[in-house]
């Protein structure tokens, strides 16, 4: 995403302090989360007014609350469609959307599906504790076969969703996966996923200490190994990604799968802003132009 | 009575019953007459039965009237279904080789032309459609220049020869009728006005540029897709950015993020696809950020009827979105006035910072009219309303460290409600928007804590922009005597029948006067008793069954009408229709009328 870097080291931790602090559960994945967005702001210096956090609904869309940027707590599963408006409108600004593993996969699946495929420019952070925590513990569309929830007491038959894979499939062009419990990794992935110019997902193991009582920090971290441990694999290798995106199990993978960098994203390659944001644009149509409309007419 | 003429022309779709009616309407418009155009077509990109009906005349045409001067039918289904609407004094102009008559009124002009001996036929597929529409120019008293300037214009890209043979064709069957044919008695006149001719779709549209919307989204819906072509079609010229989205939730969401950033955003569905924007209706009122929607109301309930009209979309319309929150909606009563309003109704949001809703319908929306190009006016009042973008710089500029919050609410308590409103970028002013209920700086009053005093103050600083809007809004007023022996209401489309209805009783001898509501909300219901007081008998006119409006003003005013006039078939009202409903009222025949559409299409 394009960024302006101002003057180095004025951006601190402090400063991106959000108004109330953060209602979650202790011990919430959504903490390290929200604590890997400030740092990767800082390191990056961008102007928080500069920046808009846009989420949908659930524990984790509370997060635009807890941070001192601009931001937007919209609907559940819209938080993708009110932010390509947005960016579209102002391209200059940084956008970054948050959200929870229903909000996106579930009643948002469709806006997924088919932001990724415009390629807008935005870095999109699921939380994905694969349940529904703010509706008290119900199965979700990551949610494993056989996990028993207050919605599924006797488990879960529905095949999950693989985030990764459908990201790839439908055209993200970064692609990524962190976990809350390694914030280093996850803040440089962050970083990344900002600097990225176009539509970057990144799907954040973020466990929900409360309802979610399978996929713990503690299941997660023998399990959890970084692609970029391995000298060998290529970001740049959709097939190789596709790949790496099957493998759940004794190995789940993190990092960055993929990333392509030759697409425009969608605000780049729409020519009603090659004179700027549509915001700076003169309201008016010229009146030669509005002649021309009514000439058409008669 | 008024001069008017009308010419209609059936076949079916795909047999380019458009062309002709092209370039009817633009000879009309161009001898200066005003003109008023329905299609009535089904929902079939090849067959079915589409009736094109051109009225036209010096004076302003409002609807498609009653009578049919000239039929030109297209096919043997086209005579089948019409023929027999024609009475004395009219004619029918039809292809003697593939088309046959069937029995006429007494005075009603046959008018076979055969199509191969005036034109090449195996060359021109459409020379039938081109010798019917030299002829009735003839019969119409105008001259073959008009015809040869707009036939030009017709083909010119597709390379001269073309505009040649067409030509060629239209001189023949021009000529074959002032030799076999006889024309009208009374020839079309001219007269200085110059008229630009527009559906409905192209005048909200326009009327969208001209307010200065730079944000435009749709996902296609009859009849509300002419809104998305245009917009398309000259977003370039105009600087506006026009997306396709994947689905009407999309559509709504994606308007009030282009919105929230600063831009003035509209978008346009129908029925259906309103239906699924209700939510996002309900968030731009709770963050503030005002948004334009558009609803071309067609037949439903569900897929319904999708190319045929109806105000069934009233209560829909009242009940989008959960929760009270303040709101503008708007019916606009022409097609002009689908120009007009756009601009209007963006200065209202914009003050008042909700959604406003513009309830049109298929009439309007595909319907064309003359309109006056000074009634276009692309450079109306634009009021922005408290809006703070970039004051201390468009944020670009600005470092990091003043990025404070400076102390600003975005939710402000104030006495009319308005709070002045910050976009993104803006330094000094960050702030997070959102859906739950919020306390002035936009903290969530919902989650951790919630707190009912906040809560009401919450929902009152929201609700007082109601009194601000009805302020801002002129209310209805009586067209015609006060002391008529009938008095009209309608709503929104029906403005230009009901006028002709009233004028028609007026002629009668029974004295009828008109009500006809542009603002649903704010109503002015006060107002309205006034006005209603004295009326003598009060009848509400509109296109649907259960009497959307009557029940709306009902429930806002206690107010009961005498009798009611309903038509949900599909069709809108034709003048006759209304008048011979008031008659049959008058007489204490009936209280409810419903109307028999004539015309089968
Ligand atoms: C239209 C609509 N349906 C349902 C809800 C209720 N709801 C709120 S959050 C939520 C699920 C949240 O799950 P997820 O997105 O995974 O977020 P988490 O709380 O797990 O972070 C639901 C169903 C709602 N707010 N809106
Ligand atoms: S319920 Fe789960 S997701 Fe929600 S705050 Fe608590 S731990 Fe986090
Ligand atoms: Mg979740």
């Amino acid at each position: 995403m394009a960024t302006s870097v101002q003057r180095a080291s004025q951006l601190t931790m402090a400063d991106l302090k959000g108004r109330v602090d953060p209602d979650w559960c202790p011990g919430c994945g959504d903490f390290g989360v929200l604590a890997a967005i400030q740092k990767a702001l800082v390191e990056l210096q961008i102007p928080s007014h500069n920046v808009v956090a846009i989420s949908g609904i659930g524990c984790s869309s509370n997060l635009p609350g807890f941070i001192n940027t601009y931001g937007m707590h919209t609907l559940h599963g819209r938080a993708l469609a009110v932010a390509t408006g947005l960016k579209l409108a102002n391209h200059e600004l940084t956008v970054l959307v948050t959200g929870g593993d229903g909000d996106g996969f579930g009643i948002g699946g469709n806006h997924f599906v088919h932001t990724m495929r415009r390629n807008v420019d935005l870095l999109y952070i699921v939380m994905d504790n694969q349940i529904y925590g703010l509706t008290t513990g119900q199965t979700s569309p990551t949610s494993r076969v056989g996990m028993k929830t207050k919605s599924m007491p006797f488990g879960n038959i529905e095949a999950p969703v693989n985030p990764i894979s459908l990201a790839l499939a439908a055209g993200a062009t970064f692609v990524a996966r962190g976990f809350s419990g390694d914030q280093k990794h996850l803040t440089e992935l962050i970083k990344q996923g900002i600097g990225h110019k176009g539509f970057s997902f990144l799907d954040v193991f973020s466990p929900c200490v409360t309802y979610n009582h399978d996929n713990t920090y503690q299941w997660y971290r023998p399990r959890v190994k970084k692609l970029e441990d391995d000298a060998a694999y290529d970001a740049a290798d959709w097939t190789a990604a596709m790949e790496k995106s099957l493998l759940w199990g004794e190995e789940i993978p993190i990092g960055k799968f993929f990333e392509r960098t030759d697409l425009p994203s969608l605000h780049a390659a729409e020519p009603v802003l090659n004179e700027g944001p549509l915001v700076h644009l003169d309201p008016r149509v010229p009146p030669d132009v509005a002649r021309g409309f009514i000439e058409e007419l008669m | 009575m008024k001069q008017t003429f009308a010419i209609a022309i059936g076949g079916a779709a795909g047999q380019g019953v458009a062309t002709p009616g092209d370039i009817f309407a633009k000879i009309f418009s161009r001898r200066g007459l005003s003109l008023n155009a329905y299609n009535a077509y089904q929902s079939i990109i090849r067959g079915g039965h589409t009736l094109l009906t051109i009225r036209t005349g010096p004076e302003h045409v409002s609807n498609m009237g009653d009578r049919i001067d000239l039929l030109i039918p297209l096919n043997q289904d086209t005579m089948d279904r019409h023929l027999k609407l024609l009475t004395s004094g009219a004619a029918c102009i039809y292809n003697a080789e593939t088309i046959k008559p069937g029995s006429a009124a007494d005075g009603v002009q046959l008018c076979p032309l055969p199509v191969s001996e005036l034109a090449d036929i195996s060359r021109n597929k459409v020379a039938q459609n081109t010798l019917a529409i030299g002829a009735g120019l003839h019969m119409m008293g105008i001259g073959f220049a008009a015809l040869e300037e707009a036939l030009r214009e017709q083909f010119k890209k597709k390379g001269e020869s073309v505009v040649v043979e067409n030509v060629g064709v239209a001189r023949a069957g021009y000529d074959y009728a002032a030799a076999h044919f006889t024309a009208f008695p009374n020839p079309l006149p001219k007269t200085e006005k110059r008229y630009a001719v527009l559906s409905g779709n192209i005048a909200m549209a326009m009327g969208g540029a001209a307010a200065g919307v730079k944000f435009y989204c749709a996902y296609p819906m009859s009849p509300s897709t002419g809104v998305l072509h245009w917009m398309a079609a000259h977003a370039r010229k105009a600087g506006i950015m026009v997306r396709q989205v994947e689905d009407e939730i999309g559509v709504i969401n994606m308007a009030i993020g282009a919105a929230h950033a600063g831009v003035r955003s509209m978008c346009a569905t129908s029925g259906g696809g309103f239906a699924l924007m209700s939510e996002g209706l309900g968030m731009s009122a709770m963050i503030e950020t005002p948004v334009v929607v558009i609803d071309c109301q067609r037949a439903g309930p569900s897929t319904g009827v999708p190319t045929k009209t109806e105000q069934g979309d009233l209560w829909q319309m009242l009940g989008a979105a959960f929760g009270d929150y303040p709101r503008l909606i708007a019916a606009p009563l022409d097609i002009a006035d689908c120009f007009k309003v756009i601009p209007e109704m963006f200065n209202l949001v914009d003050r008042f910072q909700c959604p406003g809703l513009v309830l049109c319908d298929l009439l309007l929306s595909e319907g064309r009219l003359g309109v006056d190009p000074k009634d276009l006016d692309f450079n109306p009042a634009i009021d922005r309303g408290e809006l703070i973008t970039g004051v201390n710089g468009n944020g670009n500029g600005a470092s990091a460290a003043i990025a404070t919050n400076g102390g600003y609410k975005r939710y402000k308590i104030t006495e009319s409600g308005i709070s002045p409103r910050a976009v993104p970028g803006v330094p000094g002013h960050i702030h997070t928007v959102a859906t739950d209920e919020h306390m002035e700086d936009g903290v969530l009053i919902s989650d951790e804590f919630t707190n009912p005093i906040k809560r009401r103050a919450m929902m009152e600083k929201r609700m007082r922009k109601v009194v601000g809007i009805e302020a801002a809004v002129p209310p209805s007023t009586l067209w015609g005597p006060r002391d008529a022996e009938v008095t009209l209401i309608g709503w929104g489309s029906t403005k230009g029948v009901i006028e002709e209805a009233c004028e028609m009783l007026n002629e009668e001898g029974i004295s009828a006067n008109q009500l006809q509501i542009r603002w649903l909300v704010p109503l002015h219901g006060e107002v309205i008793l006034e006005l209603l007081k004295d009326a003598r008998q009060t009848i509400i006119v509109e296109n649907n069954y259960s009497g959307q409006f009557a029940r709306y003003l009902r429930s806002e005013t206690s107010f009961v009408p005498d009798g009611n006039i309903r038509k949900y078939d599909g069709e809108p009202f034709m003048p006759h229709h209304i008048v011979e409903a008031v008659k049959e009222q008058l007489a204490g025949k009936t209280k409810l009328s419903v109307p028999m559409h004539e015309i089968m299409v």
